[in-house]
């Protein structure tokens, strides 16, 4: 296996891991704030991808794209928190999987119903298309270097706004004692509306930016809300650090493993069969990793007990 | 209001009756559709063990409802194609007997649910819905990239299988076989559930501290439910495969653990006939709805999050107006 080749892999599960973490710090936020475990996260990633796909189409701009689909997935996070999501703060965890289960399905169906079955396509702006050249000679794709640089500038963003600002303050503090800070006089019930319509917007934006790889379609928003799942146990629920560490770890296991575990088996097996197995085998390693992870640290690498 | 007893004996009847009605009235396609409400209520009677009676919200249940029904893809493949299944060490052939099926799906599912359930419990609360999750998407990622058995196809088998003295292919005949399973798995999980086993299981839901300061060891108490209830929802996969003659990845995904809590919720948590009552409200569901519109998922959501917003208790809590808290 060559260097190019690793090198540029590694970059993609970087990219990946970026993108997951868009998702995954939207699901620890609202579960370390509000203790919900909110399965409609995937569907608010689509509303984006959606949003940003009917826009670029009628305007042409990918920036107004984006903008669109941050404001539309967190104009519907705030008003499933408003309507239906702050019913559920303080019922158990059953309660709120069933719940937020029922949404993606009303979700899922009502976008079939809005833009139909077929898949939409997001394209990729001419400014951002084609590939950069980077230092050792290694061809790379703009777009997927520029969603890496978006990816790490939210995060950075995110890291600032929760440890700096005032409202960040106030997340903390709802993260650690939901009672007392309500008896400080803080709204307690508009901090929960924004933290969730911030999670929200992060995942919209986040299914905008991969829309425009992938194909827009019902149902996008599911394979990535079981691998923020996984991303967020595996860093330990509550935790942005442990979200982006698991986030980049999720990316990078994922994508070399899908390269380098059937070139791998081809050291001692023949080539289709290395192939099959390999593949096989990579399919399902991110969770084989999760459960490795969960039995040396049941609460996850930055998890408090 | 009804007592829940009573209206167990209701339900039961009902399930009973409706096939039996549909033979004289020539509509067989109700008496398939009473098959399905059995045997999908039978997986959500193993869940119902693990999550009414154990507290233990697992996510993962496709697991054994696929294990169960490759079990019988598998077997019932080789018989079909007439080569055995492996030769070394010791030869196994493919079988289309139903019986043997059976077993074979129980006790695999059985050990997938020993190793799965080892690690899962592990964890508690959400980590644990999350893990057991995992655990089911492993498999259905697997399922899809080995194509030793279909792949992402799946595997049709032509002829369902055999039980001895009965004629599977008439459709009354199947329903009979897994209406008489049904039951006997109501009474077993209820004589379960009032042994000291199950009691003690229940009584480590409400008080895990207080259930071990009077010795008993919650982690292998839990680790036996979820083994015992993963094999009933490998049987009813089994059978499942059977109903349709069709076993796929589809199986093992996660809306197929969706759909088998759905049932529970809709029936009511820890009742009894729950699990029979939620299937059978939700396939009528789908069969009504989706005869109404093409969307009827968005009516299916509404109704389901009614339920779980205002209507404590399911359909049973709901008739029987005896409220038993899960908590």
């Amino acid at each position: 296996m060559s260097l190019i080749l690793l090198v540029e892999q590694v970059l993609n599960g970087l990219q990946f891991g970026v993108m997951l973490f868009l998702m995954a710090a939207g699901l620890t936020l609202i579960f370390g704030v509000m203790g919900l475990i909110n399965l409609a996260h995937g569907s608010l990633y689509m509303v984006g991808a959606f949003a940003a796909a009917a826009v670029a189409a009628w305007s042409g701009s990918f920036v107004l794209a984006l903008i669109a689909s941050l404001a539309a997935a967190a104009a519907f996070g705030a008003l499933i928190e408003l309507t239906i999501i702050r019913r559920l703060y303080d019922r158990d965890h059953l309660d709120q999987v069933l719940a937020t289960f029922a949404l993606i399905l009303v979700f899922s169906e009502a976008t079939r119903w809005v833009f139909g079955s077929f898949p939409l396509f997001l394209d990729i702006p001419d400014a951002l298309s084609g590939t950069v050249m980077l230092p050792g000679g290694i061809q790379y794709s703009l777009y997927r270097l520029t969603i890496i640089v978006i990816g790490l500038v939210v995060a950075a963003a995110l890291f600032l706004l929760i440890s700096k600002t005032r409202v960040g303050m106030r997340i903390r503090a709802g993260e650690s004692d939901r009672e007392m800070i309500g008896a400080l006089g803080v709204d307690i019930s508009v901090l929960y509306t924004l933290v969730f319509a911030l999670g929200a917007a992060l995942a919209g934006l986040s299914g905008a930016l991969v829309g425009a790889i992938q194909s827009v379609e019902v149902g996008m928003g599911e394979p990535v809300l079981i691998l923020a799942f996984v991303v967020i146990v595996i860093g330990g629920i509550g935790s942005i650090k442990g979200a982006l560490a698991g986030a980049i770890l999720v990316g990078l296991t994922d994508t070399l493993g899908r390269t380098m575990l059937p070139w791998a088996f081809t050291t001692f097996m023949d080539a289709s069969a290395a192939n099959t197995v390999g593949s096989a085998l990579a399919s399902m390693l991110i969770y084989v990793l999760m459960a490795g992870v969960l039995i040396f640290k049941p609460n996850g690498l930055f998890g408090s007990a | 209001m009804l007592r829940e007893s009573t209206l167990n004996i209701v339900i039961a009847s009902l399930l009973l009756l409706v096939p039996v009605a549909a033979l004289f009235l020539d509509e067989p396609f109700f008496i398939t559709l009473a098959t399905k409400v059995a045997i999908l209520a039978l997986a959500a009677v193993g869940l119902n063990l693990a999550l009414g009676q154990g507290g233990l919200v697992s996510f993962g249940h496709a697991t054994f409802f696929g294990v169960g029904g490759y079990s019988m893809g598998i077997l019932a493949s080789h018989a079909q194609s007439f080569t055995p299944l492996m030769e070394v060490p010791f030869l196994i052939e493919g079988t289309n007997s139903m019986p043997v099926i059976w077993l074979v799906a129980m006790i695999a599912s059985a050990l997938v649910a020993l190793v799965v359930g080892a690690l899962s419990l592990r964890t508690s609360g959400v980590y644990f819905i999350m893990v057991t999750l995992a655990f089911g998407q492993m498999f259905y990622y697997f399922t899809i990239s080995w194509p030793a058995y279909g792949g992402e196809d799946g595997l049709s088998i032509y002829v369902r299988n055999q039980f001895p003295g009965l004629n599977t292919l008439d459709p009354i005949q199947f329903f009979g076989i897994c209406y008489v399973i049904l039951m006997l798995a109501l009474l077993f999980v209820s004589r379960l559930n009032n042994s000291p086993f199950g009691l003690a299981l229940a009584g480590a839901r409400q008080n895990t501290e207080r259930a071990q300061t009077v010795g008993i060891n919650t982690y292998r108490l839990r680790l036996v439910a979820f083994v015992i209830s993963g094999a009933i929802t490998g049987l009813a996969g089994a059978l499942f495969a059977d109903l349709n003659r069709f076993v796929s990845p589809t199986m093992f995904s996660w809306h197929t653990s969706g759909e088998i809590m759905i049932f529970i919720i809709l029936g009511g948590v820890a009742r009894l006939y729950g699990p029979v009552a939620g299937a059978a409200l939700f396939i009528v569901l789908e069969h009504y709805l989706g005869g109404l519109s093409e969307y009827w998922h968005i009516y299916l959501g509404a109704i389901l999050l009614f339920v779980v917003l205002f209507a404590h208790g399911g359909l049973i809590g709901t008739l029987s107006k005896k409220e038993r808290r899960h908590a």
